[in-house]
């Protein structure tokens, strides 16, 4: 185990130096990204100058819940760039290699790349949470606080456990399937806006489908101290994120299942 | 002239053959515009005061925004990029065309192709499924039709500009990302433009991004009546003048100091 943790740190080193050899192109794309996420953050704050409120939420509680969405999905998106190219790798028969090496593929994968540029997602996130946390008068205890790092957790792992699917999927297409993207960024789209004011179908979806909900809007309004008008109680609100932590460790178990049926396309 | 036209027709029918990516694209697409059209739902539904838009006319401009997102100047032209990188960029320069109109013909086909095969199946789907409406009036129709060919001439003289600066660059992956940040924001994609705060309006209305999105469907909803067609229209051809003299300019001075890679 710390083994596999020394040789992820090694992984992760290697991808920093060489992102770094190309400064300029990578600041500029920094800055291009942090326009694009910084933009999906501003309409969030124009609608609410228009508006006012959405269905009796406030702009802090909403800038909440986009914190605690986009800072998940910017952890898990850096760390699975390897998942993402896997449909090339299968393609081209790469993976092969990766399999003769006496490691997980998982965590091969996992540390092909930190791309840092998708951390500037995590940015906006961060601000918005801050922000929210300074005007919403919150009870910074012991019990809220943790849960506020379980949240995070479980959603950068329900986010990675919805990657490492789409990847397996290309054992079968050998390629990756654009259309998983609609899960992924629609995803994110959907629940930094509080689930309850969506169509009840789509709600469910994101609560019991893809539990995108279960890590963000119910352990956000425990911690806002806000009564759900969905009606869930505070023990489940509290206890919800695990479900993002099972969902991960339920994806890998998919994973070795498409490893094991890997056949090489190379020659 | 003959010669534009061959390269615009030949490089549309090849873009053509992406069929599983458009569809993949439209699938996408349909739920990104539920997604939209629920959370405007909501907020319309929070108040009883007088908005600048109609929520009817907010879900049809995102209908529109889903359906002709492929006509947005969101990428540079790759093929291009490999000419750069490869060293091809020196047969670039002797074929017997104007290198900028060569390019810039084939950025319209780029724009144009995979945009019309996700447009018609989304437009249908919006019209049948989900209760969008029809333009205005006959008037606001063409005026739509012509004010979307403007923009998707904007588009591309933008794209154009992109693809120059990869003579610099190489790459070009930073400049387009930061010009499609600007573009998302200040087009009407994120936020129907009407709906920002009313003293950013001069400022938004005076950039040329609004010509890509905003004003051909504020045309098509009536919103902006026909009697204004003119005006706005200037606007985009103003801008389209400027990218492509831009373009023009950058590109000469980049092929005075160009050196081709490769051996």
């Amino acid at each position: 185990m710390l083994d596999s943790l020394f040789i992820y740190r090694r992984f992760l080193a290697v991808s920093l130096r060489a992102q770094m050899q190309y400064k300029a192109s990578f600041l500029m794309q920094l800055g291009g990204r942090l326009i694009i996420t910084a933009g999906e953050f501003m309409a969030i704050l124009v609608l609410f100058d228009r508006f006012d409120s959405l269905i009796g939420w406030n702009v802090y509680q909403v800038a909440f819940i986009y914190g605690v969405v986009n800072i998940s999905f910017a952890v898990a998106d850096a760390m699975t760039t390897g998942f993402d190219l896997f449909g090339d790798m299968v393609k081209t028969g790469d993976f092969d290699r990766i399999l003769i090496r006496p490691r997980s593929t998982a965590l091969q994968l996992a540390g092909q790349e930190l791309t840092l540029r998708r951390i500037s997602r995590l940015t906006p996130g961060l601000v918005a949470l801050t922000w929210a946390a300074m005007n919403l008068d919150l009870n910074w205890t012991f019990a809220n606080a943790s849960l506020l790092m379980v949240s995070v957790a479980g959603g950068a792992s329900l986010f990675a456990g919805l990657i490492v699917l789409q990847a397996t999927l290309a054992f079968w297409t050998t390629e990756t399937l654009e259309m998983m993207n609609t899960l992924t960024y629609g995803g994110v789209e959907t629940t930094q806006y509080p689930i309850n004011i969506y169509r009840p179908w789509f709600r469910n979806f994101f609560t019991f489908g893809i539990p995108l909900a279960t890590v963000s809007y119910f352990p956000a309004l425990a911690i806002m101290g806000t009564p759900d008008p969905l009606g869930t109680p505070l023990w489940f609100q509290y206890t919800a994120p695990a479900i993002g932590i099972a969902f991960l460790i339920g994806s890998l178990q998919v994973w070795r299942i498409g490893v094991r049926h890997y056949l090489s396309t190379g020659s | 002239m003959i010669s534009y036209w061959a390269i615009v027709s030949a490089r549309f029918r090849s873009l053509l053959q992406y069929r599983s990516a458009a569809l993949a694209g439209l699938v996408t697409q349909i739920v990104w515009g539920m997604i939209r059209v629920m959370i405007f739902q909501a907020f319309y539904s929070s108040t009883n005061a007088e908005q600048p838009m109609d929520g009817s006319d907010v879900e049809t401009y995102i209908w529109l925004g889903q359906a002709f997102l492929a006509a947005l100047p969101w990428n540079i032209d790759t093929d291009l990029r490999s000419l750069i990188r490869s060293g091809g960029i020196g047969y670039e320069l002797i074929r017997p065309v104007d290198l900028y109109s060569y390019w810039l013909s084939r950025a319209l086909s780029w724009r144009t192709a995979p945009m019309l095969m996700r447009a018609i199946p989304l437009l249908i789907f919006a019209f049948v499924v989900m209760g969008m409406s029809p333009p205005v009036s006959w008037a606001a129709a063409a005026a739509f039709f012509v004010s979307m060919c403007a923009a998707i001439l904007l588009s591309s003289a933008i794209t154009t500009f992109l693809n120059v600066t990869m003579l610099w660059t190489i790459t070009g992956d930073g400049v387009t990302q930061m010009t499609f940040g600007l573009v998302l924001i200040f087009s009407g994609m994120l936020v129907p433009l009407p709906l920002y705060p009313d003293w950013s309006q001069p400022i938004i209305n005076a950039m040329p991004f609004r010509g890509l999105v905003d004003t051909p469907y504020r045309l098509y909803l009536g919103h902006i009546p026909v009697s204004e067609f003119a005006g706005v229209l200037t606007h985009q051809l103003v801008w389209i003048l400027a990218f492509i003299v831009a373009g023009r300019i950058a590109m000469a001075r980049a092929l005075r100091r160009v050196v081709v890679q490769g051996g």
